[in-house]
């Protein structure tokens, strides 16, 4: 009886956490229809339907709410026909339906040059930018990190350096990267390096730093000595918040995308963006956005489900 | 009554026929472990602290050991000292007649907190030692199961630590530290974490492994019924710096059981240690009484008496 009443609670629990996740997500889509289909909220401009007088009013076009009426007024005054209109929103902000179907036109149209890019085809060069960076600095990043959290005084040596170093911009070092490694995709991953590598350092550093002493010295007791001690006990030890810094460093490495991929040639998802942005379609925009939004989260949790699987005695992640 | 009671109440270093024959015995039996003249002294940016100072006594193979001490008197000094894991400021270590320098497979150690390693099984935790001393992990695993069964841990064999009580983790760790063989076996505290009827239930299941095996315990406590339950003698350490104040040789017969805790040679030896450990003059200058409040705040209604 009380099982169940129990596991009744247990699902209601659930069932809420599921219903505040949703909930989450669609209150700003909520907000954004609020302000793009209720005429009266916000709505700064006029699309005109019906130029009227106005002679450089033309249909479809779309003015501020003042300078519409002032024409209208003065269209009255000279007993003129009058331009007609409805309250709209900046071209910068879409409808939700437009975005939306952006979603799905996007992949679906061919670029407009013939040796052009598809949509899905700038989204793999991101992706794989984003990989090699990560990779690439998590392989120096990593051993370095549980090295000078273990050795103090390797700690010592490098991590005032590397502390002073993070706080320099990694855009900064755009220029220097292509002329060092060209203008193609060096230079980018160069970015990402840069931009994790050293937070990597420091976040892994710290982490280990944390392990519990008592667990080193009594594998000490047993018999580990040397690098064995890193390899079967401090590595293991660590290995679930090793995991789990990864994930958020990859989200850092993410932030850092559109930057390097300014830098050179622009290409991936920002070349995408600006294209479309020179040609006011901002509703591809946006939906290239909620794509990089969909893959940077939907990744991550997949490896958090990963994460359960790989380490099932990780005790912290109940907390949550 | 109180007269009654002392009249009742032998020395403790009364022994009976029986328990003087078995004293003799076992310092017949050779040195496992010598201390000469051992001082340790922390350096910190406070300062000095002077940890341990002269130490010096012997265990004998087979002998089980009890250090006791009031908080603060150096017992993990000095079992870390001998486990290898804390350098000494001078003095001699040594096991077997030779040195001990550094953590080695010759002395085992169960920490009082939970030190096994979360990310492997009982198993996997057992196996540990053997595996680091280069067995093939068929061998480590036959090794793993034995231990595992002294300790009647078989069933959770493939359990992870975090899914066992506190009583079985101490198991586990008695049992890693086991299988590596070593000579002697350094318990740091380990029951200090346990309820009351895990402790009684671990201490008489450590009695019973000590007896079917060839290893020597030294084990710290600040449990007096639990020092004189387990010891064949009691190292009592005063504070700062921590000096062997006494070594007693407990005068309960042996095979222990719990009913011998309101015997008479417990009893004695249990005033014996009250006396030594909580010296009836000076009570209140342990660390504790001097930074307790003398008056406290009232934070609830004044008329809301609980007494
Ligand atoms: N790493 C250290 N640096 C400086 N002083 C230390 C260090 N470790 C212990 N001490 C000091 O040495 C003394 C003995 O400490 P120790 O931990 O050995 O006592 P203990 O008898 O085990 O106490 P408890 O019963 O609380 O476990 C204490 O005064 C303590 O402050
Ligand atoms: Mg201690």
């Amino acid at each position: 009886m009380s099982a169940i009443s129990q596991w009744m609670a247990e699902g209601d629990a659930s069932r809420r956490r599921a219903l505040l996740t949703a909930g989450s997500f669609l209150l700003p889509v909520l907000v954004w229809c609020l302000v793009s289909y209720v005429p009266f909220i916000w709505h700064p401009k006029v699309m005109v339907d019906e130029p009227g007088g106005v002679d450089y009013f033309q249909s479809g076009m779309l003015v501020d709410r003042d300078e519409f009426d002032d024409q209208a007024s003065q269209m009255k005054s000279q007993a003129l026909a009058l331009p007609s209109g409805h309250p709209a929103n900046p071209i910068y902000l879409p409808a939700p339906h437009s975005v939306a179907k952006a979603l799905y036109t996007g992949f679906t149209t061919a670029p407009e040059s013939k040796d052009g890019i598809w949509l899905h085809q700038s989204l793999w060069h991101s992706i794989q930018i984003i990989f090699w960076g990560f990779v690439l600095s998590s392989l120096a990043g990593v051993p370095l990190g549980i090295f000078s959290g273990t050795y103090a005084a390797l700690g010592r040596l490098n991590e005032p350096f590397i502390e002073f170093f993070r706080y320099l911009p990694a855009p900064a070092f755009g220029a220097l990267a292509v002329a060092v490694l060209g203008i193609y995709d060096g230079p980018k991953i160069a970015i990402i390096v840069i931009g994790t590598f050293f937070q990597q350092v420091l976040v892994i550093a710290n982490t280990t730093r944390k392990l519990d002493g008592t667990i080193i010295e009594a594998a000490r007791t047993l018999g580990t000595r040397g690098l064995r001690l890193i390899t079967k006990v401090v590595v293991p030890g660590i290995l679930p918040d090793l995991y789990r810094d990864q994930r958020i460093l990859l989200g850092w490495a993410w932030t850092y995308l559109i930057v390097a991929e300014l830098i050179g040639t622009s290409s991936g998802i920002t070349w995408y963006i600006t294209q479309q942005a020179r040609y006011q379609h901002f509703e591809n925009v946006y939906a290239a956005i909620i794509i990089i939004g969909i893959i940077g989260f939907g990744s991550d949790l997949l490896l958090e489900r990963l994460g359960r699987r790989l380490f099932p005695w990780d005790r912290s992640r109940e907390r949550a | 009554m109180s007269q009654l009671h002392s009249i009742a109440l032998p020395s403790y270093l009364d022994q009976s026929d029986e328990v003087r024959a078995r004293f003799e015995r076992i310092n017949q039996r050779e040195t496992i472990l010598e201390v000469r003249n051992l001082h340790k002294r922390y350096r910190s940016a406070q300062g000095e602290t002077e940890a341990l100072r002269d130490l010096n006594f012997q265990v004998r193979r087979r002998e089980f050991v009890c250090v006791i001490g009031p908080s603060g008197c150096g017992k993990s000094t000095l079992i870390r000292i001998l486990a290898g894991l804390e350098s000494h400021s001078s003095g001699d270590v040594l096991l077997d007649g030779k040195p001990v320098k550094g953590p080695g497979r010759d002395r085992g150690m169960v920490f009082q907190g939970y030190s096994l390693f979360p990310w492997l099984t009982v198993k996997g935790n057992v196996m540990f030692g053997p595996e680091m001393s280069g067995y093939s992990r068929n061998s480590a695993e036959t090794q793993a199961r034995t231990w595992l069964d002294l300790v009647g841990l078989t069933k959770f064999a493939d359990a992870y630590p975090h899914q066992l009580s506190g009583g079985m983790r101490q198991r586990v760790a008695i049992a890693r530290a086991l299988v590596n063989q070593p000579r002697i076996l350094l318990m740091d505290e380990p029951f200090g974490a346990l309820d009351a009827q895990t402790r009684a239930k671990m201490q008489s299941h450590l009695l019973d492994i000590w007896k079917n095996i060839d290893i020597t315990v030294l084990f710290i406590t600040h449990d007096l019924d639990e020092a004189i339950y387990l010891a064949d003698r009691i190292l009592v350490l005063k504070p700062h710096p921590g000096e062997v104040q006494e070594v007693i040789e407990v005068p309960v017969p042996r095979p222990r059981s719990p009913g011998q805790f309101n015997g008479p040679e417990f009893r004695a030896t249990k005033a014996r240690l009250e006396t030594l450990i909580h010296p009836p003059t000076e009570e209140e200058t342990t660390d504790e009484a001097a930074t307790l409040p003398n008056h406290m705040i009232r934070f609830t209604d004044v008329t809301d008496n609980v007494e």
